[in-house]
């Protein structure tokens, strides 16, 4: 025992040493566990729920677009898409080819599906097919037993119940693509859809909505755990525009295959009933994606039904222009409404001769005559009067030569030209044989549909400064009914009222005078007479030798030679009320064409007037505004 | 019951059972419940696949420790060359043919079940330097020639370890040894100067010895947040989950980090995070506050023992232990580098519990047979 001493002494001490080691190194733990725990606890807490928390924004409701009766033009309807979740099946394949004995599974889509399994998690899905006809939902869940894997989910998409008629109007979603990022990060989810083109690109921001979020707890695998909080977000506002939806659909049918445009508007508010360019385009097919040729076919129509005519397509009026060039001249005293011009069928100006439509002669012809008749040669002598810049300036004050604001992007703002213009962009002096073009619509003058649907209804509406507008009201999605649009009040541009009464009188028996131009093309209805005018313009040059040879009729032509048919008129003949431009490109002649269809519109869009009470479509008409209102206060 | 020296070498198998510390081995049993409840929340409060497992084994592992611990001490005494040569052919076995488990050459396959040559040797070292110095006189182990043989000894089996490669196994390894040296005697310039040559050491050891996953543990370790992605992930998430846990915890089967897999291997290594973020700080202090009461109660039996075998023994097997613990959370702390040591009684782990009950099984044997008195000569059948 006593042998054991020392060494049991080291034993004991050096034990104690080490035992107090052993306690300092534990209370460092401690202290460690405290700072962690306690001092730090905030910080980790929030990284912790940093990891585990997920924030998922939720899509919101895009507003709908609806007409000016509340029939809706575009809406969202529910997109069935067939799934596969990788980790629910164990054979992919077997599940592939189940699924393909009810809707065709192509070796591209397997291919295809595989790729995607490589890349992402097991448990997220893969999106096989979009847009399923419910008969093959139906089928799919009937059969979901045999296919482990397979699932069928609703999302929304956007759909044009009218298909193409309102695609020049309406325009079109599309996904998101780089350069339309913002930094929202609602654009970046995935599908989703903004507004490319057309009033979904106007109103791209009002109709968005605001997104929700939904809190989900992720693991460390980025599965979604459960939802922790979830928070609606705000449906898109509802946007109700001034189109009658009924009225846009037939003038579209009416336009036919035709490469043709037709606005029609109401002379006193401004509101365009319809906006139409035909041929157009499925606005469906863009949100569900062109493919390669479906783009081709439509960017190569030489037809061009992506480009809005009503709107952006740049036509010389041709003699729907003369109503400015008398206007012009009226205002400057150079005729006074008894003023006559002998038309002998030409009019020879220096080395050059300028021919009237009519190669026999109109005779005498004063200015009611001459409009009723269309007499160009009356048209040289007063604009050769006049002068090119008297009859610019005129047509700018009735809407030409500028851009009217249709809200619609690509509106273009023709060509009003001036002696100055001409110095400055052609470097050359205006030539007087340019202002006598000018008086028949011609030569370097430019209008669209829009403007010449515009200056009809400036001429007939008393002489306001009226504009066009497409927008009615942009309404939060739960206004209970959308306040009645406000009423525009338009200056005058200040054209002598006795000089418009002529002017509509001309106009009115250019339709309604057995020597009018559009006679064949009158209404006949009692109360529902149109007035209106004729132009044909020509798209080529007639030589000397061809006018001798006699002028080939425009059936003979090819296409892209045939003159373009426009119309302008207006209705009713008593009060007018609204106003209309048709442009067939190519189309044949003004009163052959054009005026027929005009004049088809025109008794549709007086019969369909609701303040007549013979507005079909009853059902849609639940929150319409009355347009009898409107009128009153326009 | 007091019993002569002379005759509790002499005591029967029922006797000797009487003489076990059962308040040690109950509070084992505390201590193993925290982590069968720990792995019960691991596994989304189930027992399945670990919690009935570990329980099983820790079953098996008293059962060991009992044998064990009334196994006569001469016969540990007598035998305790051997077991360190066995141990040591095992470890040279894996080293040639065991199998691959986490990247690491660790296991020897026996059909039934697998072990680990690193485990046993751990207890081989134990018993190797306890038996060599338990009849050794201060002034033998004063000198420096009496010395070096057990510092070969302890370091072949750690140059084998560490080449598997598992540093923690080896740290604890050489840190047990150096300890019982210290126990025994050995002079306190000896360690100074072995210190200096461990530094001097260590240069060649980062260029040649050490694997690159070995330094990055160890590089990461100092900047964790460097890397949150890579090799600095796990101490990250552990030290995220531990601090969320706050003062109270977040509830039992509720750690958002254990149970939506941010922290990674929360069944083995990483169970004291786990405890600590459902449990917080009062969790976690109630845990080492067990672990101290079995320091203490192993410092005790130490402490009381007659013969410098079983004192030695007793203190090797408690410093193992403590080194163990104190690793594992100081790792899982991020207070030093993640190199892969379980903690004792809680991980997850069939191999390590038999291994640690087997020691406990030396402790308490060390217990029984606390006045026994082993003179020189005794271990070789006298």
């Amino acid at each position: 025992m006593h042998r054991d001493g020392d060494r049991y002494k080291t034993f004991s001490r050096r034990s104690i040493i080490l035992f107090g080691g052993k306690i300092f190194l534990l209370s460092g733990l401690a202290g460690r566990m405290y700072y962690l725990q306690v001092v730090e606890a905030e910080k980790y807490k929030t990284l912790a729920d940093e990891n585990r928390i997920s924030l998922k924004l939720l899509a919101p409701k895009r507003g709908r677009i609806l007409d000016r009766f509340g029939r809706p033009m575009a809406v969202n309807q529910q997109n069935y898409r067939v799934l596969l979740i990788p980790e629910n099946t164990k054979n992919i394949e077997f599940s592939l080819a189940q699924l393909g004995k009810i809707i065709p599974v192509s070796e591209h889509d397997v291919q295809r599906a595989k790729r995607e399994i490589k890349r992402r998690r097991r448990f997220l899905p893969i999106i096989l097919r979009e847009n399923m006809a419910w008969n093959d939902v139906a089928r799919i869940e009937v059969n979901a037993a045999e296919m482990p894997g397979i699932t069928i989910d609703v999302g929304e998409s956007r759909f044009y119940p009218n298909g193409s008629e309102a695609a020049s109007v309406l325009g079109y979603v599309s996904g998101v693509s780089e350069k339309d990022l913002t930094g929202d990060p609602l654009l970046e989810l995935p599908g989703f859809r903004i507004g490319k083109a057309g009033m979904e690109k106007v109103h791209d921001l009002a109709l968005r909505g605001k997104s929700g979020t939904s809190q989900v707890e992720v693991n460390a695998f980025g599965r979604v755990i459960r939802e922790l909080e979830r928070r609606e977000g705000l449906p898109g506002a509802e946007a109700w525009l001034a189109i009658d939806m009924e009225l846009q659909k037939f003038v579209t049918k009416r336009l036919g295959g035709e490469a043709a445009a037709a606005v029609v508007m109401d002379v006193h508010t401004g509101e365009v009933l319809t906006l139409a360019s035909t041929p157009t385009f499925d606005p469906n097919a863009f949100n569900r994606g062109l493919s390669q040729s479906e783009w081709k076919a439509l960017a190569s129509n030489p037809r061009s039904p992506l480009n809005n005519k009503a709107i952006a397509g740049q036509y010389s009026p041709g003699s729907t222009f003369k109503m400015v060039v008398a206007l012009a001249a009226l205002e400057k005293g150079i005729i006074t409404p008894k003023s006559q011009f002998f038309c002998t069928g030409e009019l020879e100006l220096g080395d050059s001769t300028f021919h009237c439509w009519k190669k026999t002669g109109h005779g005498t012809m004063d200015l009611l005559a001459a409009i009723t008749q269309s007499c160009d040669v009356y048209f040289y002598e007063i604009a050769k009067r006049t002068g090119i810049d008297r009859i610019s300036a005129m047509a700018r004050r009735l809407g030409m030569g500028q851009i009217l604001d249709i809200e619609l992007a690509g509106e273009q703002q023709g060509l009003m030209p001036t002696r100055a213009w001409k110095k400055k962009v052609k470097r050359v002096s205006w030539q007087q044989g340019e202002t006598l073009l000018a008086g028949i619509g011609q030569g370097f003058i430019l209008t669209t549909p829009l403007q010449l649907a515009v200056m009809t209804a400036r001429l007939v509406n008393g002489g306001k400064a009226v504009t066009p507008h497409l927008t009615r009201q942009v309404v939060p999605f739960d206004a209970a009914d959308p306040p009645p649009p406000s009423i525009p009040e338009f200056d005058t541009i200040g054209i002598h009222p006795p000089h418009l009464d002529l002017i509509k009188k001309a106009m009115a028996a250019v339709s309604n005078s057995p020597y009018g131009t559009a006679y064949r093309s009158r209404i006949k209805e009692p109360g529902f007479q149109l007035g209106g005018k004729t132009g044909t313009v020509q798209v080529r040059r007639i030589s000397k030798a061809e006018r001798e040879a006699g002028v080939k009729k425009n059936k003979d032509l090819e296409w892209r030679e045939r003159d373009h048919a426009l119309f302008v008129g207006y209705a009713p003949v008593k009060s007018p009320r609204y106003s209309i431009a048709v442009v067939v490109e190519h189309g044949g002649g003004g009163s052959s064409t054009a005026a027929p269809i005009a004049k088809d519109i025109l008794l549709e869009v007086q019969r369909r007037d609701p303040s007549r009470g013979q507005a079909n479509g009853s059902a849609a008409k639940r929150r319409a505004a009355p347009l009898t209102e409107v009128v009153k206060k326009g | 019951m007091d019993l002569s020296p002379f005759q509790q070498s002499d005591m029967s198998i029922g006797q000797r059972l009487w003489q076990i510390n059962w308040s040690f081995v109950l509070l084992l049993g505390v201590t193993a419940s925290v982590g069968f409840g720990m792995l019960y929340s691991a596994a989304n409060g189930s027992f399945d696949p670990w919690a009935s497992r570990q329980m099983i084994r820790f079953s098996a592992g008293v059962l060991l420790m009992l044998v064990v611990a009334v196994i006569d001490i001469h016969v540990w005494l007598r035998y305790a060359y051997a077991f360190y040569v066995v141990s040591l052919a095992l470890l040279v076995v894996v080293e040639f043919s065991g199998s691959i488990g986490m990247g690491a050459q660790r296991w020897i396959d026996l059909g039934v079940f697998t072990i680990q040559p690193s485990e046993l040797m751990k207890i081989s070292i134990i018993l190797l330097l306890a038996r060599y110095f338990y009849a050794s006189r201060l002034e033998d182990v004063g000198r420096i020639s009496h010395v070096f043989l057990p510092v070969v000894l302890l370091a072949i089996p750690a140059v084998l370890v560490l080449r598997q490669p598992d540093l923690g196994t080896t740290i604890l390894l050489v840190a047990t040894g150096m300890v019982m040296l210290f126990l025994a005697g050995v002079r306190i310039w000896v360690f100074v100067v072995g210190a200096v040559a461990t530094i001097g050491a260590v240069i060649p050891l980062w260029k040649f010895v050490l694997l690159d996953y070995q330094k990055q543990r160890l590089l990461t370790f100092i900047d964790p947040e460097k890397d949150p992605l890579g090799a600095g992930y796990h101490i990250l998430q552990s030290k995220i989950a531990l601090g969320s846990g706050g003062l109270f915890g977040k509830g039992f089967l509720e750690g958002s980090q254990s149970h939506l897999s941010f922290l990674p291997e929360k069944q083995t290594d990483f169970i004291f995070t786990m405890l600590a973020e459902e449990f917080g700080l009062v969790g976690g202090m109630a845990l080492i506050g067990l672990y101290l009461l079995l320091f203490i109660y192993a410092f005790a039996i130490s402490l009381r023992c007659r013969s410098q075998f079983g004192r030695l023994m007793g203190m090797g097997v408690s410093t193992s232990f403590f080194l163990n613990v104190f690793v594992n959370i100081a790792m899982v702390m991020g207070v030093v580098p993640v190199v892969g040591m379980p903690l004792p009684l809680i991980s997850y782990g069939g191999t390590a519990m038999l291994s640690l009950m087997f020691s406990f099984g030396l402790l308490l044997c060390v217990y029984v047979h606390r006045d026994v008195q082993i003179g020189p000569g005794a271990a070789d059948g006298n």
